[in-house]
């Protein structure tokens, strides 16, 4: 198959095009987060600062003096705890369930799966006014852990999704082998489905990560100081408050950025594959 | 070719039949075991607050009378339903999710076919465009909230540049260019996903196809419209529906780009249902609201997940 020369110019002017809106406004971010205050607010505005600095960013990791650095730093460090405990504990009861939804044949199994299913696509307003009453009541509001549990609202049955699919495209055969070489079948689960399934709990990690680190609104209502507030938060609130400091908004926004870039980054072929298949096939 | 079948190898379970039938019964017990953990999970803070919160939506739940919650029945609801603003909710929330659905699907076609063809640099390419989905909401709602600043922002500042505009303009600063302004941040970052989806259903169109059309003389565009739209149909009603569901219930972008305004111009059902519950602390009247939502999406739900059951579309 040969294509005509018009043709292939089209084609890659056609991605530059795209390629330039993808990424001019991303770079404005990156622009502004080591741009000079004068240059972000002149008339004509600079596109190319004179003057780059890495100081935001020195700022927001090691000034302890500054109340939004402090602010933004918390946020991080809650953020990662939050979301890598909430991955965990889904992950922990998830894995189980889903095994027995791709391989066990039980009562209920299709009804069971379809309220899973449709619990992921509640959306969080539904949730959030009984849990802010139940919270409050628990004293859970403002802390890390009642983010946590939270969170297992939409990663639990995220898991459970994603890995049953996952678990189906696994042999059949692996299993029944290994227990005919005398393995119970938990046993088998543990020593041979797991194992095989490694990538697929990485993926399924990966994603649920950067669906909590992403989350909003339950992060909102639910923290209200350093003890618990997110990264998301903490930008929002710095956004509502500081309109003119757009530098250090955007120093925080990139660092906010950095996770899931990179995760989406190394792991892109894999993750939007899975998320694909997963979505249009079930 | 009236049905096209969207699964691919899938084997594995054996579905009913064959020498596996006489174990199904005793599964039971090790699955109650394995699903256990879940169903605590599932019950313990999606189903009770789910039912707590449509408990809530029958009473006056309201801050100002503290410790006195008087049954409304169907109150709340009826309420709302009479109120104005809640339908100018409706009315932004209904067209900002048919704009972005719309424009998100179709530009997403378009890139999702440019990732398909051999382009150079393609794995660079598909790196970049990618690069929008993984962006934090909030992140990405703060930027586009500065590049729109009146005084500041870069648009202004572009415009002005190429004189395409002379004076700068508030772009948030107007009802009806906000909400498309929004939208088009939104549209920014959620159409990678859709070429993504695209790319990934075009990638199991057997090649074949084209030859053929290609040897009965058939042109690029005559085999875009006979083989590849047709065959993308059920990947693009799911990303419809699945789209749909998702701007229905959009709430982080409308916080940190205008808050609602201006005068509740972007104001969302979600986000309304946001204010009356917490900020004017009308919790009875916002879990009704919330519950109206609910109804709503899982209208959609139930609909997507038909379509997965049937893993086939027809058209």
């Amino acid at each position: 198959m040969r294509d005509s020369l018009g043709y292939r110019v089209f084609i890659h002017a056609a991605a530059v095009v795209v390629a330039v809106a993808v990424l001019a406004p991303f770079a404005w971010l990156l622009i502004s987060s080591i741009a000079a205050p004068a240059d972000l607010l002149s008339r004509p505005l600079h596109w190319i600062p004179a003057h780059p600095s890495l100081s935001r960013y020195e700022n927001v990791l090691f000034n302890p003096q500054n109340g939004s650095a402090a602010t933004f730093r918390a946020g991080m460090r809650n953020s990662a705890i939050v979301a890598a405990s909430s991955v965990a504990i889904s992950l922990g009861v998830g894995i189980f369930g889903a095994y027995a939804f791709a391989q066990l044949r039980f009562r209920f199994r299709r009804a069971i799966l379809l309220l899973f299913l449709s619990t992921y696509m509640l959306p969080p307003i539904a949730l959030v006014i009984s849990l802010y009453l139940t919270m409050a009541r628990l004293h859970l509001l403002d802390t890390r852990l009642g983010l946590i549990l939270v969170y297992c609202s939409f990663i639990t049955p995220f898991v459970l999704w994603i890995m049953s699919g996952y678990f189906q495209s696994i042999p059949k055969e692996l299993e029944d082998a290994a227990r005919i070489d005398g393995c119970t079948r938990i046993g088998a689960l543990f020593r041979v489905i797991l194992p095989l399934a490694r990538s697929g709990i990485l993926a399924t990690a990966l994603f649920g990560f950067l669906l909590a680190w992403d989350e909003f609104l339950y992060a909102l209502i639910f923290t209200s100081s350093l003890n618990s507030k997110t990264i998301p938060v903490a930008i929002a609130e710095f956004t509502g408050r500081h309109t003119v400091n757009f530098g250090m908004q955007a120093t925080g926004g990139i660092l906010a950025s950095l996770p899931p870039l990179a995760i989406a980054f190394v792991f892109q072929r894999y993750l939007v594959g899975g998320l694909a298949s997963g979505a249009v096939k079930g | 070719m009236g049905v096209v079948q969207t699964k691919e190898a899938r084997p594995a379970v054996p579905r009913g039949g064959g020498p596996w039938r006489r174990l199904f019964s005793r599964e039971g017990p090790t699955a109650v075991v394995l699903l256990l953990p879940s169903l605590i999970v599932v019950f313990g803070i999606i189903i009770y607050p789910l039912l707590k919160t449509l408990y809530t939506s029958f009473f006056a739940v309201d801050s100002a009378f503290p410790g006195h919650y008087p049954f409304v029945g169907l109150g709340n609801y009826a309420h709302v339903l009479r109120t104005g603003e809640f339908w100018d909710a409706v009315g932004h929330t209904a067209y900002f999710t048919v704009l972005t659905t719309f424009l998100e699907v179709f530009f997403g076609l378009l890139i999702g076919l440019l990732l398909n063809t051999d382009l150079k640099g393609r794995w660079l390419f598909r790196s970049i465009v990618i690069l929008p989905w993984a962006l934090p909401t909030i992140v990405n709602g703060a930027m586009w909230r500065w590049i729109f600043n009146a005084d500041y922002g870069a648009l202004n500042a572009l415009l002005t540049q190429l004189h395409i505009i002379s004076h700068y303009k508030a772009w948030l600063g107007d009802p009806w260019t906000a909400l498309n302004m929004v939208a088009v941040a939104d549209i920014w970052k959620n159409t990678p996903l859709a070429a993504f989806f695209i790319l990934a259903a075009l990638q199991t169109i057997p090649g074949d196809l084209y030859e053929a059309a290609r040897v009965d003389g058939a042109g690029r565009l005559r085999s875009f419209f006979s083989i590849t739209l047709p065959l993308l149909m059920p990947t693009i009603v799911i990303i419809l529906v699945l789209r749909t569901m998702e701007a229905f219930k959009v709430f982080d972008i409308i916080y940190v780009m205008t808050g609602g305004g201006p005068a509740n111009g972007t104001e969302t059902v979600a986000y309304y249902t946001y204010v009356e519950a917490f900020s004017n602390q009308l919790f009875g009247e916002g879990a009704a609201l919330a519950y109206i939502i609910a109804i709503f999406i899982l209208f959609f739900a139930i609909i997507y997940m038909r379509m997965l059951q049937r893993g086939e579309v027809e058209y």
